[in-house]
């Protein structure tokens, strides 16, 4: 009897640790074990607990009351709530198209332009996306407002006598929305334009055909997984902004992300707030989902 | 994609291009030195705004919460997302790829919606808003980040150099800690730089999880901005472009010295 004991004490006591030591299974459940249970707690458990705040009701007080129901949902139908809703896809949607066309010629043009100087062209791009973006975005108040220095140099120059009001409209959250987003459309352009082989534009030329139709038939196809993985980059965020509304879009340009923001912290309908998250969450998804099963892409996205 | 020369309408193109890049920060750092207060039109030089700064105690305050923010976040992050790596790229384990799903999230949702979230979250379990909220938000965005960089790194690192400092005799620790740390040091780095970069750069997730006289500078530049468009804003902003391009460079040096 006494033995038995004996042997199981001994051969328990190192086992943790000599498991952890031989088995190389434990060794990664160690490793990632750490993040695991952060990101467990931090970020899918807050998830989850809104997805349960917004099947519940407000209370008189801005309080939350624990009454299972899915009107925060059919709220949403409201048709103030369902043109916001369109107002930020269509915000969002035209950001990517501006950032597709302004930036797919950039990329273009840094990926043939001679080898040593790419990474520095793609630095450049990058810097400004390094400062703040709420700095980024008080830069084009300054020049857009309409004492601002754009107004005073088209008057100066006599082009215009009248300033005009670009500041606070819808315009100017789309000039600053494609500002703070085009490094994500141009950064996985260029890497998929740039993996390009030369033989297979050469094989095109050599077959007769002219650059116009090269670009058409072979560099084109070829991109569009960098173009996706950028959209989706622009895409998300855009959909979600509130801060770009908030500074440059006066009072009637109200986006999603400004009405989940509202709902928090104005109107405190918490549950109601919570609904639209999820709808937003959703609608990001779905929009990912479609655009990835188009094509096939990974590396892109992580660049 | 070879080298070709572009032709002259996209070389003109691509200046225009970096012109729309540059151009609206190099106006705003230029009229930080303007003695004009309305910042209508230029004056004449001053560097009366970036003294108004250095007395303006809310914006000092709002550097020391960015800053504590800032090093105790990316200095977690970096060590908790650093181990993920290894473990995401050396081994096979239960729950591989929950772990890696679970990863994707900061990119593929809104940050709204994880700042909300944090909200309801630190509400419901109510915790007092304020620094420590901020830094534990921050931890979980930058852990993501900090594991793709490094994961990037160890992704051509020859598992040999390991097995030869065992055979010669070394415990794992030992190993670890001369051999697989300082040949992943340059990614961890990177991922350190990535995560302080975006701790100081964050207004969303901050601004849903910040409570009273926790203000970051981020907060502080937004209601500034709200209120009023004065030199002094540009003079901050312009010190903060100096200090973002003082951090780069010096990763740039760190990573060249790495190599």
């Amino acid at each position: 009897m006494q033995d038995t004991v004996n042997q199981k004490t001994k051969y328990r006591a190192p086992s943790i640790l000599s498991r952890l030591r031989e088995d190389p299974q434990s060794q990664g459940l160690a490793l990632i074990s750490p993040t695991f249970l952060y990101l467990m707690i931090f970020m899918i458990l807050p998830m989850v607990l809104v997805v349960i705040l917004s099947l519940l009701t407000r209370g008189p007080y801005g309080n939350v009351v624990y009454r299972l129901n899915l009107s925060n949902y059919t709220r949403l139908i409201d048709p103030l709530y369902l043109r916001i809703l369109w107002f930020s896809l269509w915000t969002a949607g035209l950001t990517t198209i501006l950032s597709v066309l302004i930036g797919y010629p950039l990329a273009y043009y840094i990926a043939r332009s001679p080898r040593n100087q790419r990474s520095l062209l793609l630095f450049l791009i990058l810097v400004p996306f390094w400062t703040n973006f709420i700095i980024r975005i008080y830069a084009w108040i300054m020049i857009l407002r309409t004492e601002g220095l754009l107004n005073t140099f088209l008057i100066n120059l006599g082009v215009i006598k009248v300033p005009l009001d670009i500041l606070y409209t819808p315009t100017a959250v789309l000039i600053g929305m494609v500002y703070e987003f085009l490094p994500f459309m141009v950064l996985p352009l260029y890497t998929s334009l740039e993996k390009i082989e030369n033989a297979q534009l050469e094989a095109a030329a050599d077959l007769g055909a002219p650059p116009w139709k090269v670009f058409l038939r072979v560099t084109f196809p070829l991109s569009v997984p960098g173009m996706i993985a950028g959209s989706i980059l622009v895409f998300i965020p855009a959909m979600g902004m509130f801060v770009v509304p908030d500074l440059m879009g006066g009072a009637k340009t109200i986006l999603v992300g400004n009405l989940i923001r509202n709902q928090f912290l104005v109107a405190r309908d918490w549950p109601f707030g919570a609904s639209a998250s999820m709808l937003l969450l959703l609608l990001t998804l779905a929009v990912t989902l479609l655009y990835t099963r188009k094509a096939g892409f990974g590396e892109e996205l992580l660049v | 994609m070879s080298e070709k020369k572009p032709s002259l309408g996209l070389r003109l193109y691509a200046i225009l291009a970096y012109a729309y890049i540059y151009l609206p920060i190099i106006l705003l750092v230029i009229f930080s030195f303007n003695s004009q207060k309305l910042n209508v039109r230029w004056e004449g030089f001053t560097l009366h705004w970036y003294g108004e700064l250095f007395r303006d105690q809310d914006v000092l305050l709002a550097t020391r919460n960015t800053l504590i923010v800032a090093f105790v976040s990316t200095l977690l992050s970096t060590i908790i997302g650093t181990l993920a790596a290894l473990a995401l790229q050396r081994y096979r384990f239960p729950g591989y790829t929950i772990s890696e799903s679970i990863l994707y999230i900061p990119v593929i949702i809104p940050e709204v919606v994880m700042g909300i979230s944090l909200l309801v979250f630190f509400a419901m379990i109510n915790f007092r808003l304020g620094l420590t909220t901020i830094t534990l938000s921050h931890i979980a965005f930058n852990i993501p980040f900090v594991t793709l960089v490094v994961r990037a790194r160890l992704h051509g690192f020859d598992k040999s150099i390991e097995e030869a400092a065992m055979d010669l005799g070394a415990n794992w620790l030992i190993t670890f800690w001369r051999v697989t740390l300082p040949t992943i040091m340059p990614g961890v780095l990177a991922g350190a730089l990535l995560a302080f970069t975006l701790s100081l750069d964050d207004y969303v997730i901050t601004y849903f999880t910040a409570g009273p006289g926790s203000t970051t500078l981020p907060l502080r530049v937004f209601s500034m901005v709200r209120f009023a468009v004065t030199p002094e804003v540009n003079a901050l902003s312009a010190l903060w472009i100096l200090t973002v391009f003082i951090v780069l460079g010096m990763g740039q040096i760190l990573q060249r010295k790495q190599t």
